[in-house]
């Protein structure tokens, strides 16, 4: 059984942005660039644990971006994982980006693709099920419990309100949270080893961007704090009615 | 050429966020100059149906499937499709949510429209199509222009307040042929939890952290969110520990929830967890450490032990209500 994980470069949860360029661009100096948490944590030791329990052959991992995103992806694989694909563009946009993997993932035929539930950076969450359209199967998302069994997943997933479990036949694409497994850390061995596998690029065909982003704006500073005494419990509870209007 | 928008149910009711996306479609209807056509999948009665008409759908299309009471993404995309279709539509909304994230990005991929996930205001028609949305969790925001001829919106919930109007919407029965594609996800069991409001959609949200210094004192927390009539969350060394479980966690990692109100009990207010709540609209902040990085993107702060603040401040809540009746 082959899989491929979909990999995303994003900037560290504590970088704080700053835009540039007349607020077209953010501004990428000093900010420190990681895998995508739900991507590296769940998506990614998920397929590993599926490796060694002897259910999946080959764990390809693959990311849109230019060669810039190299030190991320070889991050990926000293976790674990056969040979990474580097799609070679820059892609802002969800639907050119799933095209670009949909097209490749093409030509190899996986049975399993998993992601993350979104990524930190841009928060659409969009390319998992994408995917899953442009290549004709199922898709379930907000996964937290993934097993596989010959050609059936058996997948849990969040629900409004509590979870669900869903069963549906391979290939599929699922994005992963929290619960589908527990975060590793990579060990030398991993981080050596992960100098010796095959990192391929890949040119894309024209796809087309349906999406463009025109500017950024940064929200505003909060307005200042007001502080409550801990003995009036009362006054908060006016303010919160008659001020904020919440209650 | 109208608007379509995915309406969701439970229980025989229209989701108040649902409602909220049917008015968002409205207000672009009618800056295209064009009406509303809002579709609903599965049972639901007429009467129900017809309510749309108050927040400005002139039609609903119905396609009465009993499967599809349960979320089927690949026949919710067939269902959109043939009614965006029907109507000529070349703008289609869902909401930003599980549903919603499930059918909206595969609408996108078959009918090569632009998708902005998330949306935070009208589009701006003056540049193009350009819609505003929440990007690195919460801490910039970009203005997103759809360039492509046929348009995917999924709408945040809980952005835009709900006006009521006069109206009735007339309804349409929709047939649409499915495929067994469609309904390849087989659902095997349903696990709800009682008595609790999904956090995702609560507009109150009382969250503890660390400062509760144990799982036997989070009958506290649950006493100030049945009197406000809120959900209850979690930061992440919480449910890390097992103190309370991990459907609760929001942040980073977790859940991201956007209340009206987020009151945070005993949590210092780490990057990670701002990331799941910077989308509140009022944060009050409840730690005894007045130098907690939390209180710096709260709107209100007390300062002070947690265990003896939440009795006075649920006591606080009981005695508004009475006086407020």
């Amino acid at each position: 059984m082959k899989i491929l994980v979909c990999i995303s470069q994003v900037p560290d949860t504590s970088t704080k942005i700053v835009l540039k360029d007349n607020n077209t661009a953010i501004n990428n100096q000093g900010v420190t660039f990681v895998i995508n948490p739900y991507d590296e944590w769940y998506a990614l030791v998920r397929a590993l644990e599926l490796k060694e329990a002897g259910i999946a052959s080959d764990i390809h991992l693959v990311t849109v971006g230019k060669a810039d995103t190299e030190p991320v992806i070889r991050k990926a694989l000293a976790l674990g994982g056969d040979e990474a694909i580097r799609i070679d563009a820059d892609s802002h946009d969800p639907y050119e980006t799933a095209n670009y993997i949909a097209e490749y993932a093409k030509t190899v035929g996986y049975d399993l693709i998993l992601c993350g539930k979104e990524s930190i950076d841009y928060n659409n969450g969009a390319v998992g099920a994408m995917l899953a359209e442009l290549l004709d199967t199922d898709y379930i998302g907000f996964a937290s419990d993934i097993q596989i069994e010959g050609n059936t997943a058996t997948v849990k997933r969040e629900i409004e309100g509590g979870e669900e479990t869903d069963t549906c036949s391979l290939p599929v694409v699922i994005a992963c949270q929290k619960g589908v497994a527990e975060a590793r850390i990579p060990n030398m061995r991993g981080i050596m080893a992960a100098r010796t596998r095959p990192l391929k690029v890949v040119t894309p065909g024209t796809v087309g961007s349906v999406t463009e982003i025109l500017s950024y704006e940064l929200p505003p500073a909060k307005a200042g704090i007001k502080m409550v005494s801990a003995d009036n419990m009362d006054e908060l509870v006016e303010l919160l009615h008659a001020e904020a209007k919440v209650i | 050429m109208s608007v379509i928008v995915l309406v969701e149910h439970t229980e025989g009711n229209i989701k108040k966020k649902s409602l909220e996306a049917v008015q968002y479609a409205a207000g672009i209807a009618q800056k295209t100059g064009t009406t509303v056509s809002a579709v609903v999948l599965g049972t639901l009665a007429d009467s129900e149906m017809e309510n749309l008409g108050q927040y400005g759908a002139q039609k609903v299309l119905h396609v009465a499937d009993a499967r599809l009471d349960e979320l089927h993404a690949r026949a919710y995309t067939s269902a959109l499709i043939a009614a965006a279709q029907k109507e000529g539509s070349k703008i289609i909304i869902a909401l930003h949510d599980i549903n919603g994230r499930a059918v909206a990005p595969r609408l996108s991929a078959k009918l090569k429209a632009g998708l902005v996930a998330g949306a935070l205001s009208y589009p701006d028609l003056d540049k193009g199509f350009v819609i505003k949305k929440a990007v690195f969790s919460g801490k910039a925001f970009a203005f997103v222009n759809i360039t492509s001829d046929v348009k995917v919106i999924t709408l945040m919930p809980n952005t835009f307040q709900l006006n009521k109007g006069e109206g009735k919407a007339t309804i349409e029965k929709l047939d649409v042929n499915f495929g067994d594609k469609d309904f390849g996800v087989k659902v095997k069991e349903v696990n709800l939890i009682k008595g609790e409001i999904p956090l995702a959609d609560a507009q109150l949200v009382v969250s503890g952290g660390r400062g509760m210094k144990g799982p036997e004192n989070w009958g506290l927390i649950e006493d100030l969110a049945k009197e406000l009539g809120a959900g209850t969350a979690c930061s992440r060394p919480v449910a890390d520990a097992h103190w309370r479980p991990h459907h609760e966690h929001v942040g980073q990692t977790g859940g991201t929830v956007r209340p009206n109100l987020y009151i945070a009990v005993g949590i210092s207010g780490a990057i990670q967890h701002l990331a799941g709540v910077n989308g509140s609209k009022t944060i009050v902040v409840i730690n005894k450490d007045p130098e907690a990085p939390f209180f710096k993107a709260a709107n209100y702060g007390v300062v002070g032990d947690a265990l003896e603040i939440l009795p006075r401040l649920t006591e606080a809540v009981k005695n508004f209500k009475q006086n407020h009746k």
